[in-house]
């Protein structure tokens, strides 16, 4: 490997600006964060009758833990690890479907001669106008008339169905030389073998770039899960913070904000560990093609 | 190792442009043979033909015993090398050669034999484990040879494959490509704009004008006696210089001079290279100079001749250079094309 030399420029006044200006941006946000976590630091009677909390307390520990493995809801069933679970199956799930589903999509549309093609595409393309909001009814409709709500299909499935990945993969199958293609053909690759052995690894930072977008968006469902989910054993993390802020209302007990807070960190993580662990592909997906 | 055999082949796009008009040729076992053509005349779509690439139209392709017509790319024995080399960005050198023969189906064993010959015989054993975007130009297109080679193809293409070299790595290749062609023996048609490639390369050129084939011959033949003006000035650089003429009682006059030239008489062309012409005081046709091209050994001086443009090649000694010079026209470089068809007469 070579060495990189950087050159030692002088600090501009502009540069001091630049990066002041940014600091702050940085901390506005960081901020909110940093009281999620003094927040989630402090016992359920703290929290009632004082709100938030800008210094540490000492019940982080107890609040996580209780978050995490103390069995609750209606049910007494379920716990933050179960909503973890669920949460990371949507996200997951929702990803992968939403990435397979579109590259073939993609892919049938480049490289088939199909008769209405480009018309198949503008059709897919057009269904961008229809986000899951819209169709909401027909969606639930279809959904329990096959038996399907309350089931992880039932969860996923409905959300699967976009524009958006399939517009992504055609730009970036358009954009892979034909040349490539006929030197496979003339290989013995068949249509199958082309997509995995050539189109697939080609695109892996594409796919890794939609990857982190759809899973956030998929961790962040709020309204499909709570309307196709009522067995708790299936609430998603995001969802499940709600039902532990609800007995406000419901219960005469003092609610358990310090566990609500707890699970609105954990729900946070993902997320994050994620755009950082693929940051790099994520950039070179969307900036770099190595054609 | 094979024939190629092709009768009446034509290529008319789905947007109605006929792209290759019908042609007939055969191609003996280990010949090379050179399409060449301006940019556009269907080169690339009748070297796509052979490949498999491009559906045809009309007419019978064989390759060896077989019509291939209705086969596919990967089933006609053939191997081909592309103008942008075509590699797969993701593998390793070593995985781009053997991508062919595992699809085949070739066992581990004889894919590492193989790839290592070829690699052995390009000199890219070094560079195995390396990926395309790591190599050179010239390197990336050995690669392609490389994969070309492993396969033990019964025909060679090649769609311009050293249009991306820069000139002195274009030579270099071209010597390579034609050595390794003669030492594998095997049959090969190779696509180029570029004239010079073709003279040096071919067993046989095709000249190809407008989706037809206007000649087909060995360089010399085609340098000698270019059967139609378009061949004429296509080969040979600077091009064959063409006087309108007209063709009188056995001569031929240019303007006010005339060449000794049995023909019937009619509107003709003239056409002599400009390596040809000799430039001597006793010669009889004047020539104005208006510009000279230094080119080391020699020099192109550029001019008119009875008002028409006309470019000679004289060799760098000492002929007193004045605006009016006399030219001599040898017999024996002279030929004669229809005014009207550009035929040859
Ligand atoms: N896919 C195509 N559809 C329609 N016309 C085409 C297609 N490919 C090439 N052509 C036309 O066919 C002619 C020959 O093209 P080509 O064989 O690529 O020429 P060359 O390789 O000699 O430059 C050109 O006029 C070109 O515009
Ligand atoms: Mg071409």
């Amino acid at each position: 490997m070579t060495k990189i030399t950087r050159n030692k420029k002088p600090i501009r006044l502009s540069d001091i600006v630049d990066h002041a200006i940014l600091i702050l941006g940085g901390l506005l946000m960081l901020f909110p964060v940093y009281l999620a976590f003094t927040t989630t630091s402090h016992d359920n009677i703290t929290l009632s009758r004082e709100g938030l909390q800008f210094g540490f307390g000492d019940q982080m520990g107890h609040n996580f833990y209780a978050a995490m493995f103390e069995k609750g809801g209606f049910s007494e069933q379920i716990d933050g690890t179960t909503m973890l679970m669920n949460s990371l199956i949507l996200g997951i799930g929702f990803a992968v479907g939403k990435i397979v589903l579109s590259m073939a999509a993609a892919y049938a549309i480049v490289y088939f001669r199909l008769r209405f093609a480009t018309f198949a595409f503008w059709v897919i393309f057009t269904t961008i106008l229809l986000p899951l909001e819209v169709r909401i009814l027909p969606s639930y409709e279809v959904v329990t008339g096959l038996g399907m709500a309350n089931t992880y299909g039932g969860l996923i499935v409905p959300l699967l169905a976009s524009a958006t990945g399939t517009f992504f993969f055609r730009q970036f199958f358009l954009s892979v030389p034909e040349e490539l293609v006929e030197a496979a053909r003339i290989d013995g690759a068949g249509p199958g073998k082309f997509f995995i052995d050539i189109l697939v690894p080609l695109s892996r930072t594409m796919i890794a770039a939609i990857f982190i977008i759809m899973f956030v968006y998929g961790w962040n469902q709020y309204l499909w899960p709570t309307l196709i989910t009522t067995d708790e054993g299936l609430f998603t993390l995001v969802r499940g913070i709600k039902q532990i802020t609800q007995s406000i209302y419901e219960g005469n007990q003092i609610p358990e904000y310090g566990q609500a807070w707890a699970l609105a960190i954990i729900a946070m993580l993902p997320p994050v560990v994620i755009v950082i662990f693929f940051q790099s592909w994520f950039v070179k997906g969307l900036v770099e093609s190595e054609k | 190792m094979a024939t190629v055999s092709v009768t009446d082949i034509s290529k008319t796009y789905p947007n109605g442009a006929q792209a290759v008009r019908p042609a007939s040729f055969d191609i003996a076992d280990g010949e090379l043979i050179v399409l060449v053509g301006p940019s556009g005349c269907g080169k690339s779509t009748l070297l796509r033909m052979v490949a498999g690439l491009e559906d045809i139209t009309t007419g019978d392709l064989r390759i060896g015993e077989r019509v291939v017509n209705d086969l596919d790319p990967a089933e006609r024995d053939i191997a081909m090398v592309f103008q942008n080399y075509a590699l797969y960005p993701h593998m390793t050198v070593a995985k781009n050669m053997a991508y062919g023969l595992k699809n085949r189906g070739a066992s581990k064993d004889a894919i590492a034999t193989k790839v290592a010959e070829a690699a052995e015989m390009l000199s890219l054993t070094p560079l195995l484990d390396r990926r395309p975007s790591q190599l050179s130009g010239g390197q990336r297109q050995r690669v392609a040879m490389g994969r070309a080679i492993v396969r033990d193809p019964a025909l060679f293409l090649f769609d311009e494959p050293l249009s991306n070299l820069d000139a002195k790595l274009r030579h270099q290749m071209r010597v390579e490509i034609r050595n390794l062609q003669r030492r594998l023996n095997v049959t090969a048609m190779y696509v180029t704009h570029d004239q010079v490639e073709a003279m040096t390369m071919a067993d046989r050129i095709f000249v190809l004008n407008a989706g037809g084939i206007e000649q087909i011959g060995t360089p010399s033949e085609i340098y000698r006696t270019p059967a139609s003006t378009f061949v004429a000035s296509f080969m040979g650089a600077p091009p064959m210089n063409l006087l309108n003429g007209n063709a009188d009682g056995g001569k031929v006059r240019v303007g006010e001079s005339a060449v000794q030239m049995p023909c019937a008489d009619g509107s003709v062309l003239l056409g002599i290279r400009p390596e040809e012409v000799a430039v001597s005081p006793m010669g009889t046709i004047p020539f104005k100079l208006t510009l000279i091209e230094e080119l080391g050994a020699s020099r192109l001086l550029h001019g008119t001749v009875a008002g028409q443009d006309f470019v000679v090649n004289a060799p760098n000694d000492d002929i007193a250079l004045a605006e009016e010079l006399m030219l001599e026209f040898p017999t024996n470089a002279l030929h004669l094309f229809d005014a009207e068809t550009g035929k040859r007469l």
